[in-house]
C-alpha cells in the first residue's frame, strides 16, 4: 500500500468520516486517494476555515476534527485555526503537506517549517519521514488529541512519503512512555475537598470548558443540587450547566453577569472545575474570590497554581473526580445550609439583565432574545469574537452542553461561521446558528461558497453595526472616544453578498423581525444569512482591565426591579464589609 | 515565595528530532530563564538526558517542571537538590602564551586546578578543565592576566548522589 492510502486507512480506522481541506501540489498523491475513497471531503475556500470547521466539528460532537492543508501557505493558513483549537483544548488533527524529504531545508517551492511553526500551538506534532511510520503516527495523534487535556496535533506529510510503499501492520501499538494523563483524582485530596465543601457556608462552583470536554455536565448538576451550590461558568464553560436553573449565575469575568461577579467575590469556597483562571475570568487576581478557599479540579497539572493560588488541587478527569466527590459527600450528613442558595437565587433574580428593548435601531439584547425564542434547547449556536460574542455569552441562555461554541482563549475573529459549518456537518439533525459581527464574518465570508456547494444549512446572523465594536467600545471608554480605524464603512451589502453565492438572505431592522426571519430560515432547511442592523452605540457592561470583579462600570440594566424581596444585596459600592446574612 | 533561586533540572527525554527545540521553545514562550542546557545520550537506548540550569522563584520552577512534563517526548523531570547533586562542567580555554614564564605559570595553574594542556602552539596554550562552575570561573580569572583568546564551556551537567536515579 502507498503512504497516501495508509493515511486514509488510518483515518477511517479511527472512525473519521469527514475531513475539511484544501488541496495543493504536495498533496496530489493524498487527494488522488481521497478521489475515490469513502471519506467525505469538504472543500473549504480558505484553509483557516478548514481548521475552524474541524474545530467546530470537534466541539459539537466530542470527536476529533480533521483538517488538511498543503505545504507552505496552506500550512500557514491553518495556523490560526490550530492555535484557536490549542487555546480552547479542542481535539483536532491537522494534516499538512510538505515538500519531498530530499528538498526539506532547501527553501523549496511552498516550503515552510510547519513543525517548527506550530510547536508552541500544538499538543504534539509528527513529521513523517518514512511511509512505514504513518500508521503509528496517525493512531498516536488521535490518542494524544482526544485524551487528557485535548488539543490539536499536526502531522507533516512530505510528498515522497505519500508515494512510498509500506506494509500496513495488522496491529498498531501506541508507545508513548512520556504521556500518561492522570485520570483519577488523589483520594485524599477528594476527601479534603468534600470536607471543605460540606462545611462551607457560601460555596460556589466555577465550571470551565473541562466540564464539557469530559462530558460531566450531569455530575456538575448533581453536585450543585446536592450541596446547593450556585454555578457560574467561564466562557468555555458556558452550556455546561443549564442557565435557566435558579442556581445558574451565568458567565463570570470581564463581561460576566453582575450576579456572578459579586457572588464569587462573596463566596467562602470556590469549586473550580476544568478551568484555567484566565485573566478575562478573574480580573485582578489579587482581588479574585478574596474570601474563598479554592478547590481546583483539572486534568492538566500545569494549570494548578499557574494563575491563582489554590488551596486544594485535584488533578484528573473532571467526570471521574466529580463522581468520586459526589460519592464521598453522599456518605455524610453535613451539608451547607440552604440560606446561601436561597439568597443567591433571589439576588440572581434581582439582577437578571434586561433583554427587552422595543426600539430601532435594534438593541443586541432584543436580537438575542428573539434568537432564543426562535430556536430550541438543542440548537447549537456559535459566536464570533468581540461584542457579538460577549453579548451572546452575557445575554443568551444555554441549556445543554456543546450547544454554545466560541473561540475563548485565542479570541479568533472569523471563527463563528466556519465553526458553525463544522458543527452542522458533525450533527446534521441539529439546527446550527452562527452569531457573528460584521467584521469577523467578512474575514471568512468566502466560505459561503462551501455551505452552498455542500448544502450545509447553517444560519448566519450578522450583527451589523459597521464597527469593530469591541475595540470601539474600549476606545470610547478608555481612549477619549478616538475611534481609530474601527469604523468599517458602508460596504458590503451583506444581503447582496450572500445572494451572489446563491444563499438566501434577509435584512432585519425592527423588533419582532428577527424571531420570524430566523424561524423561516431554520424551517427552510437551506443555508441562510440574516443581516441584522443593530445600534452601534450599545456597550457591554464590563470590568475594566486590571480591576477586581466587583469594579464593574457602566449601567447594568436589569429586566425587572425587585425592590423589597432581597434581604441583602451586595453591590459594587457597598463592597468592603462582609454580610452576615 | 518570590525568592529567586538557581535550579538544576534533569530531564530524561526521548532522543527524537525536535525534542531540544520543544524544550528550548517552551522556555522562550513561557518566559522562563535558561542559563544553560546540556544534552547527550543516557543509559537507556533511544533516551537522552538533559540538564537545564535555570533560575526563578518557586512558582516559576513549578511551572517549568509541569510544562516540561507536558511535552510528549519528556519521560521524567526532576529538580535536583543542589546539596545531593554532583555537577560538573567541561571548559576549554585558549590563552596567549608567548613567553617561557607565562607558559610555565599557566601550566602550573592548570595543574593546581587539575586541568590538562591539550594543545600548544608557539603563541598559545589550550587548557581543558572540568569541575564546578566556581572552580572554572576561578581558573578563568587567573588566566585573564595572560590574555584569553577563546573559551568554550559546555554548561553544567548533573547527577544525583548515591544510588537513587530519576
Amino acid at each position: 500500500m502507498k503512504g497516501s492510502q495508509a493515511i486514509i486507512k488510518s483515518l477511517t480506522d479511527e472512525g473519521v468520516d469527514v475531513v475539511f481541506g484544501y488541496p495543493g501540489g504536495v498533496l496530489l498523491p493524498l487527494y488522488d486517494v481521497i478521489y475515490d475513497s469513502d471519506l467525505r471531503h469538504i472543500l473549504v475556500r480558505h484553509e483557516q476555515c478548514a481548521a475552524h470547521a474541524a474545530d467546530g466539528y470537534a466541539r459539537a460532537s466530542g470527536k476529533v476534527g480533521v483538517c488538511i492543508g498543503t505545504s507552505g501557505p496552506g500550512a500557514t493558513n491553518l495556523v490560526t485555526g490550530i492555535a484557536t483549537a490549542y487555546m480552547d483544548s479542542s481535539p483536532m488533527l491537522a494534516l499538512a503537506g510538505q515538500v519531498a524529504t530530499p528538498l526539506i531545508g532547501n527553501d523549496a517551492f511552498q516550503e515552510v517549517d510547519t513543525i517548527g511553526m506550530t510547536m508552541p500551538i500544538t499538543k504534539h506534532s509528527y513529521q513523517v519521514m518514512a511511509a512505514s511510520e504513518i500508521p503509528q503516527m496517525i493512531k498516536s495523534s488521535f490518542y494524544i488529541a482526544r485524551t487528557g487535556r485535548p488539543g490539536p496535533v499536526v502531522v507533516d506529510l512530505p510528498k515522497d512519503v505519500q508515494e512510498e510503499e509500506l506494509e500496513y501492520p495488522s496491529k498498531i501499538k501506541i508507545d508513548l512512555p512520556g504521556y500518561k494523563p492522570t485520570q483519577k483524582g488523589h483520594p485524599r485530596q477528594v476527601k479534603r475537598a468534600a470536607e471543605h465543601i460540606i462545611n462551607a457556608k457560601k460555596p460556589v462552583i466555577l465550571a470551565g470548558g473541562g466540564v464539557i470536554l469530559s462530558d460531566s455536565s450531569k455530575e456538575l448538576q448533581d453536585l450543585s443540587k446536592l450541596v446547593r451550590a450556585p454555578v457560574t461558568t467561564t466562557l468555555m464553560g458556558k452550556s455546561s450547566f443549564p442557565e435557566d436553573n435558579p442556581l445558574a449565575l451565568g458567565m463570570l469575568g470581564m463581561h460576566g453577569r453582575k450576579a456572578s461577579n459579586l457572588v464569587v467575590d462573596e463566596c467562602d469556597c470556590l469549586i473550580a472545575i476544568g478551568c484555567r483562571f484566565s485573566d478575562r475570568t478573574t480580573g485582578d487576581v489579587t482581588k479574585f474570590a478574596p474570601n474563598a478557599k479554592i478547590i481546583h479540579i483539572d486534568v492538566d497539572p500545569a494549570e494548578i497554581g499557574k494563575n491563582v493560588d489554590v488551596d486544594i488541587p485535584i488533578v484528573g478527569d473532571a467526570k471521574i473526580i466529580l463522581s468520586h466527590l459526589l460519592r464521598v459527600i453522599k456518605r455524610t450528613e453535613t451539608r451547607p445550609t440552604s440560606d446561601w442558595a436561597d439568597y443567591v437565587s433571589s439576588f440572581r433574580a434581582s439582577c437578571m439583565p434586561r433583554l427587552s428593548f422595543d426600539e430601532a435601531p435594534l438593541k443586541p439584547q432584543q436580537v438575542i432574545k428573539e434568537i432564543s425564542e426562535a430556536i430550541t434547547d438543542e440548537t447549537i449556536v456559535t459566536t464570533d469574537v468581540g461584542q457579538n460574542q460577549m453579548w451572546m455569552a452575557h445575554y443568551f441562555t444555554t441549556r445543554n452542553p456543546r450547544t454554545f461554541i466560541s473561540s475563548g482563549g485565542l479570541g479568533t475573529m472569523g471563527f463563528g461561521f466556519p465553526a458553525a459549518m463544522g458543527a452542522k456537518v458533525a450533527l446534521p439533525e441539529q439546527d446550527v446558528v452562527a452569531v457573528c459581527g460584521d467584521g469577523g464574518f467578512l474575514m471568512v465570508s468566502q466560505d459561503l461558497a462551501t455551505i452552498k456547494e455542500y448544502d450545509i444549512p447553517v444560519v448566519v446572523c450578522v450583527l451589523d453595526n459597521r464597527y469593530l465594536g469591541m475595540v470601539a467600545q474600549w476606545q470610547r471608554l478608555f481612549y477619549e472616544e478616538r475611534l481609530s480605524h474601527t469604523h468599517l464603512g458602508a460596504v458590503p451589502d451583506f444581503v447582496k453578498l450572500a445572494k451572489s453565492f446563491g444563499i438566501n438572505a434577509y435584512k432585519v431592522e425592527r423588533p419582532g423581525e428577527m424571531k420570524e426571519t430566523l424561524k423561516v430560515a431554520l424551517e427552510s432547511g437551506e443555508p441562510t444569512l440574516i443581516d441584522v442592523i443593530i445600534d452601534p452605540k450599545e456597550l457591554l457592561p464590563m470590568v475594566p482591565p486590571g480591576c477586581g470583579l466587583t469594579e464593574m462600570i457602566g449601567e447594568y440594566k436589569v429586566e425587572r426591579e425587585y425592590p423589597d424581596e432581597i434581604p441583602y444585596r451586595p453591590s459594587a459600592q457597598e463592597k468592603g464589609g462582609n454580610s452576615d446574612e | 515565595m518570590n525568592e529567586q533561586k538557581n535550579h538544576i533540572i534533569s530531564a530524561l527525554v526521548q532522543h527524537s528530532p525536535g525534542v531540544l527545540q520543544r524544550v528550548s521553545g517552551l522556555f522562550t514562550r513561557r518566559g522562563f530563564n535558561i542559563d544553560s542546557i546540556t544534552v547527550g545520550p543516557s543509559e537507556q537506548d533511544g533516551m537522552a538526558r538533559m540538564t537545564i540550569i535555570s533560575h526563578g522563584d518557586e512558582r516559576v520552577l513549578e511551572q517549568i517542571t509541569k510544562q516540561l512534563n507536558k511535552i510528549i517526548e519528556v519521560i521524567k523531570v526532576r529538580d535536583l537538590d543542589p546539596e545531593g547533586t554532583v555537577t560538573r562542567e567541561l571548559c576549554l580555554i585558549k590563552t596567549h602564551a608567548t613567553t617561557e614564564r607565562a607558559r610555565s605559570e599557566i601550566m602550573q595553574y592548570a595543574n593546581i586546578f587539575r586541568g590538562t594542556i591539550i594543545d600548544a602552539g608557539p603563541e598559545n596554550l589550550t587548557i581543558e578543565i572540568t569541575g564546578t562552575q566556581d572552580k572554572i570561573d576561578a581558573l578563568i580569572d587567573l588566566l585573564r592576566n595572560y590574555g584569553i583568546k577563546e573559551i568554550a564551556r559546555t554548561g553544567p551537567t548533573a547527577i544525583s548522589r548515591g544510588s537513587k536515579t530519576i
